[in-house]
């Protein structure tokens, strides 16, 4: 089977979620990655060093510059001529393309898949992770999102695959990027990074969060993260919120503090190597989960731990 | 201009889900189902469009049991002035799906059509983008903002490093994401006008789609159990446990 690899990048650097996907697809077959962008040669040269990777295929066009759905997704399916699969990372910009593309193809999109179990069989998670589906594709192609935590990332060296220059259909005319407000931060990106640090609506107010959840995260050098109520209440941005709908993260330690548990965030995280939760209520759910649980208020504990650490 | 607004009946969001002991799916038998809620703030959304003056006219559709007239009915009382019900009792893909949606905005010609960016049961999140793939039209996906503005539509996407602004052109497809509005209740004189507002009741053989499944669901299984640990007595305890895993 040939794999074409949707690599997620800014133009200039690849984005560590494309890994992933690549060791999703390598167990399926053959391993073509398809660099869609606009001056993204750098990120040609990088994708071609990824361990395992086959060839790829770059489509360098001002209308790809921002991966607007409309203008790649023909693409993809053009490409999709000489391969089976497409797979993608499941982030938001996966979780755009790949349905359009699948529909495109006339094919059922397999999301977020845990692991593959044949040639056409998958695991993915359905209600908030509350279940765990297996499915079959009855479908000619496969169209296929990763979720990142589910897999190991594959090795960003060694490989020397050949690059080659593909074209296709170009700006659809249907849509057209404004722009972008994408934080700047040197703290490590929530789905890589080893320790999260997460705050809920306890935290009373954005001021309030900065004060106790940042000095802890520095002390860590931990990413910071957001229960959906932190994030409706806005005491921090939408990219901060983990849980079903927001993002999958499964650090080497998850420190949930003033976060109650409901199951929409416990499927974002608790995939978590080691799970820490700080919480004043001594029955929120997040301490079924919990391997290390204190019951404290946080406005003392946290200040506290940051200390003493 | 018309809005299109499709409703999914799904498992109360509150409910904690509970897999069959033979492997064969979720437990829905006496379980409390409501709106999906993404379609909710679809909804939402385009009432507040119609409350501005940007529309005209709001019809829900739904695709699934009989019950989900329920639903429509909730959509209806929020401020959708019809609906329409085609009515299966089979499971449904999101690629089925849109194509039903794909026939009826053929019909309707609206100028949006606004849905939920995934449903809480399947946690697909393929609707939207497939309708926007097969009608051609251009896609406004996990939307935080939309202002409608003449013949183009500007969305302002939750992507994972932020925000993402593009200008889209109508008829435009639009998936809703959880901060773009706070759903309104229906107050219960809408409930009762509700009731006689207009549902059509049609079929996917109607609009000539085959629902047959692509997927086949061979297993549901419990997803493996994580023990709750043990908790700590003060703040020292909690560091020596943090210095013990490293990380500090």
């Amino acid at each position: 089977m040939k794999t074409l690899v949707w690599v997620e990048h800014d133009n200039a650097s690849l984005a560590d979620a494309t890994l992933a996907a690549v060791t999703a697809a390598g167990k399926l077959g053959e391993v073509h990655l398809l660099v869609a962008g606009s001056g993204c040669r750098a990120v040609a040269d990088q994708a071609a060093k990824i361990a395992g990777v086959g060839k790829v295929h770059i489509a360098d066009d001002e209308a790809y510059a921002n991966a607007l759905a409309e203008n790649v997704a023909p693409l993809v399916a053009q490409l999709m001529d000489h391969h089976d699969a497409f797979v993608a990372p499941a982030t938001t910009t996966g979780k755009n393309i790949a349905p359009r593309v699948a529909a495109l193809l006339d094919v059922m999109q397999i999301s977020d898949i845990l692991s593959v179990e044949g040639d056409k069989t998958f695991t993915r998670p359905i209600y908030a992770g509350n279940a765990i589906a297996t499915v079959e594709s009855s479908d000619p192609k496969l169209v296929i999102t990763v979720r990142g935590t589910a897999f190991d990332k594959a090795d960003a060296d060694g490989g020397s695959a050949e690059i080659e220059e593909v074209s296709g259909p170009t700006d659809a005319g249907l849509s057209s990027f404004v722009s972008e407000e994408i934080a700047e931060s040197d703290r490590p990106e929530l789905t890589s990074a080893k320790v999260i640090v997460s705050g809920g609506r306890a935290l009373k107010d954005s001021e309030t969060f900065e004060q106790v959840i940042t000095p802890l995260a520095d002390k860590l050098g931990a990413g910071i993260g957001a229960s959906r109520a932190a994030v409706d209440a806005g005491y921090v941005p939408n990219d901060y919120q983990v849980g079903q709908t927001g993002k999958i993260v499964a650090p080497e330690v998850y420190i949930a503090i003033g976060i109650s548990g409901a199951i929409q965030h416990l499927a974002g995280m608790k995939d978590s190597k080691t799970i820490i939760a700080i919480n004043k209520d001594e029955d929120a759910p997040i301490f079924q989960v919990a391997d290390v649980g204190l019951v404290a208020d946080l406005f003392k504990a946290v200040p506290e731990l940051t200390e003493k650490l | 201009m018309k809005i299109l607004v499709p409703v999914k009946r799904v498992i109360d969001y509150n409910v904690k889900p509970r897999v069959k002991a033979d492997g064969s799916g979720v437990d829905l038998a006496n379980v409390k189902m409501s709106m999906n809620p993404f379609d909710e703030i679809a909804v939402e959304e385009a009432i507040r469009l119609k409350e501005a003056g940007k529309a005209e006219e709001i019809i829900a559709v739904s695709i699934g049991p009989a019950k989900a007239q329920e639903t429509l009915r909730t959509a209806l009382a929020m401020g959708a002035d019809r609906a329409i019900l085609v009515e299966t009792d089979d499971a449904v893909e999101p690629l089925a799906v849109a194509k039903i949606l794909k026939a009826i905005a053929a019909e309707e010609e609206p100028g949006l059509v606004m849905l939920g960016k995934q449903a809480i049961d399947d946690d697909s999140n393929q609707t939207g983008q497939m309708l926007a793939a097969l009608m051609g039209r251009p896609q406004g996906t996990f939307a935080n903002t939309v202002e409608v503005d003449g013949d183009s539509v500007t969305v302002k996407r939750e992507v994972d490093g932020g925000l993402q602004t593009v200008k889209l052109t109508l008829p435009a497809i639009v998936t809703t994401d959880l901060r773009l509005n706070e759903p309104r209740y229906a107050s219960l004189p809408n409930i009762m006008k509700a009731k006689k507002k207009p549902l059509e009741t049609k079929s996917p053989a109607d609009y000539g789609v085959d629902t047959a499944l692509r997927l086949t669901t061979t297993n549901v299984s419990e997803p493996p159990v994580r023990q709750a640990g043990e908790k700590v007595e003060d703040v020292d305890a909690l560091v020596a446990k943090i210095k013990a895993l490293g990380i500090a």
